[in-house]
């Protein structure tokens, strides 16, 4: 254990983890927000993440972009590869849930029914990917030069996880305001606490786990999007580590609370950073795992509680 | 489906009558002329498709491209090469290997072409008494745990890394290395072999794990180190992403990497951060190799011989040596093996006891990227 590492440069650690949590955070909501209405983990999550990320190299790719392009540029193709990206990763999720979970809803089939499902459209969505575009690493262009612009301390904060924490943070808030104070959020709620009253009060259930699906898939392409822009590359079995991730995020945050999946991404990436620096990127996983089991011991349903349509949503 | 299953019966019957012919042949060999009892079957095995098919395909193409010269050159004695595709895994190489050696028909094998699923299959193979040659698979313990099937015409990973050390040193003249690998048998091997090499330059390592895409933790540490160099012992689908968040992060430190990244798509997933890395490897550059095997690969293929291809070459000519010495029997063709004592493309081809190459006859070269792509730079002295 190589405490000295960790302590003497705590303050960039704990940047580098924000940084890395917020992507995970980003992608749980697709889980939790899922979870909270239909009560199914929704596993093909990853692969509508993973579409989101070939989308936008696609996009990228077909207008010829080169390293380091001019910061006009650059912010155009970042804002373009967002809707791009929330596009391909919003319909695939809606794809998904037209074709294979309303089909099966409507039959009334086991929930485990549901779970095979989701993790077979994983199979389905990554194996398309994995022929059609090839099994290796597929590398992009850098938009943003990383340049520090802010230190604290001996941390050294740089503008490409400024990009990452502010954007994250807007959407999530947008998503947060969405479900607490219009109308559609309402719905929401009202599907997520009760299907059938909500039904009976006429809403249209499934309008409203249609619009669940979008969203969730909106902000994995998002997270896609500050994925290329960080990462620079993809592949077509991307989706399964960084899944598990956050679906790990959603689960210590608290499954089906929107802030429980921020925290519990932002909380995930951090420990995973000071986990590799302590020992070797090996472990990082090790102990991301072991704070899930420490606090699902003491707190069974996460850190902030299960629900979303009731007290902390 | 249908279609395997009657490929399948084919085989078996040809099999079944290749056993009936060789038992005729057998009785009354000391009268035939040794063409009409010439050629017979040769299987290879390894990554033809998968992530890792890159750094496979070259050496493929060297062992058909030294087949066919052979059949054209030889008319009377038809040498067929069969491949079976493993992905380089060696939990998929093992039923391939129990189909081989069981079918009479092979009475030679090209591979592994990589060291896991070479490890998991040399049993079998010496169960069988048939002969092993693999053009690429380097970890260390192949030849050391007494096997008498395997044989390789590359170097292993000890001379890799020992090379390697000696390039740190004499070439980069770094002052500190930084160690990295991806835990796997090869690549936490060469590393094992690198740390011991290069004694006082040892800076610090970091070990990452196969399907990482990631590495924030490692890039801090390489930062931390200050490092002016860093050794990767891996694959591709590790390396690229690695050494993009590397140059992203500022890191200018020299990579270099073993003959795992001697691969196309490693330059093409590093992109414009793979230019100036360093790839070490076992194997020589093609216009190196003799007679006109580099014209030849070219006119072949469209394409210059890549990782391996000259070793693949020298694999087949091994078996085809054997065939046109009249030799059809697996257990004589073994022994021919091991005796074998002849100059190839890519090196003199002589085996020690355990199956290594002559040592005194193995080359290092390294290799940079340049431009997008990976062109010799020079070979490394081994002392």
């Amino acid at each position: 254990m190589n405490w000295n590492a960790l302590f003497e440069n705590i303050g960039q650690h704990t940047i580098d983890g924000l940084a890395k949590g917020a992507i995970f955070a980003l992608v749980a909501l697709g889980y939790t927000l899922v979870y909270g209405v239909l009560r199914l983990i929704n596993f093909a999550h990853s692969e509508v993440w993973m579409v989101g990320t070939f989308a936008i190299f696609g996009f990228w790719s077909l207008l010829g972009v080169t390293d380091n392009p001019p910061l006009g540029t650059a912010i155009m193709l970042l804002l373009g590869g967002l809707l791009v990206g929330a596009a391909a990763s919003g319909g695939t999720a809606l794809l998904v849930e037209r074709t294979a979970y309303r089909r099966l809803r409507q039959k009334n089939v086991p929930p485990l029914i549901f779970l095979i499902t989701a993790i077979a459209i994983s199979l389905v969505l990554q194996e398309i990917f994995g022929l059609w575009q090839g099994r290796l690493v597929v590398g992009m262009p850098s938009l943003i030069k990383r340049e520090t612009v802010l230190t604290i301390g001996n941390a050294e904060i740089n503008n490409i996880q400024i990009i990452i924490l502010v954007s994250a943070l807007v959407m999530m808030v947008g998503l947060d305001w969405f479900v607490n104070k219009t109308r559609n959020g309402r719905a929401i709620r009202a599907v997520a606490q009760n299907p059938d009253s909500a039904a009976l009060m006429g809403i249209n259930k499934d309008r409203v786990i249609m619009l669940v699906f979008v969203l969730g898939g909106i902000m994995a392409g998002a997270a896609a999007l500050l994925w290329d822009m960080r990462y620079q590359i993809t592949k077509f079995d991307i989706g399964f580590v960084l899944g598990l991730k956050a679906f790990t995020a959603a689960v210590l945050g608290g499954i089906g609370n929107l802030r429980g999946a921020l925290l519990g991404g932002l909380l995930l990436g951090v420990i995973e950073v000071y986990g590799a620096t302590l020992t070797q990127s090996t472990w990082e996983d090790v102990f991301a795992f072991v704070v899930l089991v420490v606090v699902l011991l003491f707190r069974p349903t996460g850190l902030l509680g299960e629900s979303l349509g009731r007290a902390r949503a | 489906m249908k279609r395997n299953y009657l490929r399948a019966l084919g085989g078996v019957a040809m099999a079944a009558a290749l056993i009936g012919a060789a038992g005729c042949q057998d009785s009354g060999s000391g009268t035939e002329t040794p063409s009409a009892q010439c050629g017979g079957t040769i299987a290879t095995f390894g990554a033809f498709t998968g992530p890792n098919a890159g750094l496979v395909i070259p050496s493929l193409q060297g062992s058909k491209l030294a087949v066919k010269q052979f059949n054209e050159a030889n008319p009377n004695c038809k040498v067929t090469l069969q491949e079976f595709d493993t992905q380089g895994d060696p939990a998929q190489a093992t039923p391939i290997a129990n189909q081989i050696a069981g079918d009479q028909k092979f009475l030679g094998v090209i591979g592994g072409a990589f060291s896991g699923e070479s490890k998991a299959t040399m049993p079998i193979y010496e169960a069988a008494s048939l002969a092993m040659v693999s053009p690429s698979a380097t970890n260390p313990e192949l030849t050391a745990v007494g096997n008498k099937a395997f044989h390789r015409v590359v170097g292993n990973d000890s001379t890799q890394g020992a090379a390697a050390s000696v390039y740190f040193k004499n070439t980069l003249k770094s002052t500190k290395v930084f160690l990295i690998d991806d835990g796997t048998t090869y690549g936490a091997g060469i590393i094992k072999e690198v740390k011991a090499g290069i004694g006082s330059l040892f800076a610090g390592e970091d070990k990452v794990q196969e399907k990482q895409t990631n590495f924030d933790a490692t890039v801090s540490k390489v930062k931390g180190s200050q490092a002016d160099a860093i050794a990767y012992g891996g694959y591709t689908n590790e390396a690229a992403p690695l050494l993009k968040q590397l140059r992203a992060a500022g890191i200018t430190a020299k990579f270099v990497g073993f003959d795992g990244l001697y691969d196309p798509g490693f330059v093409s997933g590093a992109g414009a951060a793979a230019e100036g890395a360093i790839v070490t490897c076992p194997c020589l550059p093609a216009d190196k190799a003799g007679g006109t095997f580099a014209a030849d690969f070219q006119k072949e293929y469209g394409v210059a011989p890549g990782s391996y291809g000259a070793e693949g070459f020298d694999a087949a000519t091994v078996f085809l040596e054997a065939f046109k010495a009249g030799k059809t029997a697996r257990a004589d063709i073994l022994a021919f093996v091991k005796a074998y004592d002849k100059q190839g493309v890519s090196k003199y081809i002589k085996f020690d006891t355990t199956g290594d190459v002559d040592k005194t006859k193995v080359v290092i070269w390294a290799y940079e990227v340049k431009g997008g792509a990976i062109v010799a730079q020079s070979e490394i002295a081994l002392s």
